[in-house]
């Protein structure tokens, strides 16, 4: 039970609000909310998808960055290039940990960084023959690459080069796709708009390849794994579970994913969508153009997973359904002995929640499956479907922030006093400073799988590690040491 | 005039989505829904009205259709 009601913590976002000048107060006022889980539709309560103030600190990302840091940059057999000046590929390079198996540099490229490294003279004078001498230096430099994408930052599309006809031209010459990603980065609110922009490009220049290709073997059992990006081994632990339940995954998007998996992923007979954030929109296009289905699952946790594995099997025959009861009782033993260790630990523990995607969402199963209680959680880049979503799944008077301001998150946590906090690496060091345990949920703090009954299994030990961690006791100087057992205080409000 | 993707929820009611303002309610009514013809007003669940000439034969969904905002 949240230790909140619903009066304290409508007083609590007024509490926090009231530093801000009135137009910004209004501003923030629609952002903020508490859950009621009754309620149908989020935008009654809850408004996001806005652009963020100047002025408050957002941990936002920019179009370019959901292009290619999330939807196109996993495909590890085709090469990504980070179209403008250097910076914003190097600085992004490999971290959001997509795992891949391949040779780097010889047949997969996931972690290098790709640019064309613009210039003064790029920016007067045009970049499209860079462009061009680049994507052939690749070809020479790695012939085994199947594909390339340009992806562009802000100048490309402030200068108006024509990457288009640059891709067009180099796509014939190598016969291999080279797809143009128009992401610039000033595009739209946040990385949100980068991941339509990057499906409407899979849409355009890599779905319909295949169309009218009948030589690839289908089975009555096929699905894609949409919007898994393989996060320290996620989409693994996954698909291991989709296939012994009878399941063939054709696909995998896009961690791990290759390009062939892709132009073969309508021809399945079942798209299933974990991050619907990212990827709903391909997934929406295969329906209506190829008949694909697609269904949301969630594997967080073993009761969501347990839910979804049946969820999944109804779409298809006996044999399937026989074969996730059977996946589900083979993991029972296994899971349970989790519970059986770390729920004891973690009774009662209280969790805050910001991340972007799916997470502040899929995860509340899990740490529920743990005896904990997701108190507030939040999206950077959320839509009104993902909080319509999120309301059924979150306990009532809970907090439910969108696009939250580094001091208002900051507020909340000194007022709710969590004792976890999961988010990213920007808030990280804050939080541990003022003695909170703190877990960075975009990459999984270097640890990872948390899917499937796996990635469980380490989610729990990960939790229990932070949450239990006997530094937190150790945050004082001896003298100023609290009886033990008592819980330290927050630092006081700065 | 959006182009809006009509898909059936796994209750079998009619979702409404559009693309461009990523917006997903589901249709309440439909002024026509025979087996010859499905279309005209339309009333969604958050109370707004879109309208669309009603076409015959009805669509199978999904589908991608063109309305217009009723006022
Ligand atoms: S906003 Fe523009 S310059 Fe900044 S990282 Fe994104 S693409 Fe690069």
């Amino acid at each position: 039970m949240s230790t909140l009601t619903r009066e304290e913590t409508l007083e609590l976002i007024q509490e926090v609000l009231e530093v801000y000048p009135d137009k910004a107060k209004k501003e923030r006022a629609k952002h903020l909310a508490v859950n009621d889980p009754t309620v149908e539709q989020s935008k009654k309560c809850i408004i996001s998808n806005r652009k963020s103030l100047p002025g408050v600190m957002t941990v936002r990302g920019c179009a370019y960055a959901g292009s290619k840091g999330v939807v196109w940059g996993p495909i590890k057999d085709m090469i990504h290039i980070s179209h403008g000046p250097v910076g914003c590929g190097q600085y992004s390079r490999a971290g959001r940990r997509n795992y891949y198996v391949g040779m780097t540099g010889i047949n997969t490229f996931g972690t290098m960084n790709f640019t064309s490294d613009f210039q003064e003279k790029d920016i007067v004078f045009g970049g499209d023959k860079k462009l061009d001498k680049l994507i052939s230096e690749i070809e020479s430099l790695f012939p085994l690459s199947k594909g390339i994408s340009v992806q562009s930052e802000c100048p490309i599309g402030l200068i108006g080069d024509d990457i288009e006809a640059v891709a067009k031209k180099k796509s014939k010459e190598l016969e291999k796709p080279v797809v143009p990603v128009r992401c610039e980065g000033f595009r739209g609110v946040s990385q949100s708009l980068g991941h339509h922009i990057a499906n409407d490009a899979i849409r355009d220049w890599v779905i319909g390849n295949r169309d009218g290709d009948e030589s690839f073997a289908t089975t009555p059992y096929d699905v894609a794994v949409i919007g898994d990006y393989n996060i320290g081994g996620d989409a693994w632990s996954s698909r291991i579970l989709l296939e012994e339940m009878g399941l063939r995954v054709v696909a995998q998007w896009s961690g791990d994913g290759t390009l062939s998996e892709m132009e073969l992923t309508p021809k399945v007979k079942l798209n299933l969508i974990h991050c619907y954030r990212s990827m709903n929109y391909i997934s929406r296009h295969m329906e209506v153009k190829y008949g694909v289905p697609w269904m949301e699952y969630n594997f967080f946790g073993p009761t969501k997973i347990a839910e979804s594995l049946r969820k999944i099997a109804a779409f298809f025959d006996e044999t399937i359904q026989a074969g996730a009861e059977q996946v589900i009782a083979k993991y029972t033993a296994e899971y349970e002995a989790i519970i059986a260790k770390y729920r004891p630990r973690l009774e009662g523990k209280r969790v805050m929640l910001y991340v972007g995607g799916l997470r502040p969402r899929h995860v509340i199963g899990a740490y529920e499956d743990l005896g904990m209680e997701v108190v507030g959680t939040g999206y950077e880049f959320g839509h009104n479907d993902d909080y319509d979503r999120t309301m059924k799944e979150m306990g009532n008077a809970t907090l439910l922030y969108d696009d939250i301001t580094g001091y208002e998150f900051e507020e909340f946590v000194k007022k709710v006093k969590p004792d976890l906090v999961g988010s990213g690496i920007k808030e990280k060091y804050i939080f541990q400073k003022m003695g909170i345990p703190f877990r960075q949920m975009h990459s999984w703090d270097y640890s990872g799988p948390y899917h499937g009954y796996d990635g469980f299994a380490i989610f729990a030990r990960d939790m229990d590690m932070t949450i239990n961690n006997p530094c937190w006791k150790q945050m004082r100087a001896s003298w100023q040491q609290l009886a033990t057992g008592e819980a330290l205080p927050l630092a006081a409000s700065a | 005039m959006p182009s809006v993707m009509i898909r059936k929820s796994d209750t079998g009611a009619l979702l409404f989505y559009v693309a461009k303002k990523d917006m997903e309610e589901t249709i309440a009514s439909v002024e026509t829904d025979t087996p010859e013809a499905w279309g005209g007003r339309v009333e969604l669940t958050d109370g707004s009205q879109w309208y669309l000439d009603p076409i015959s034969p009805p669509p199978r969904f999904p589908t991608t259709l063109r309305f217009t905002r009723a006022a």
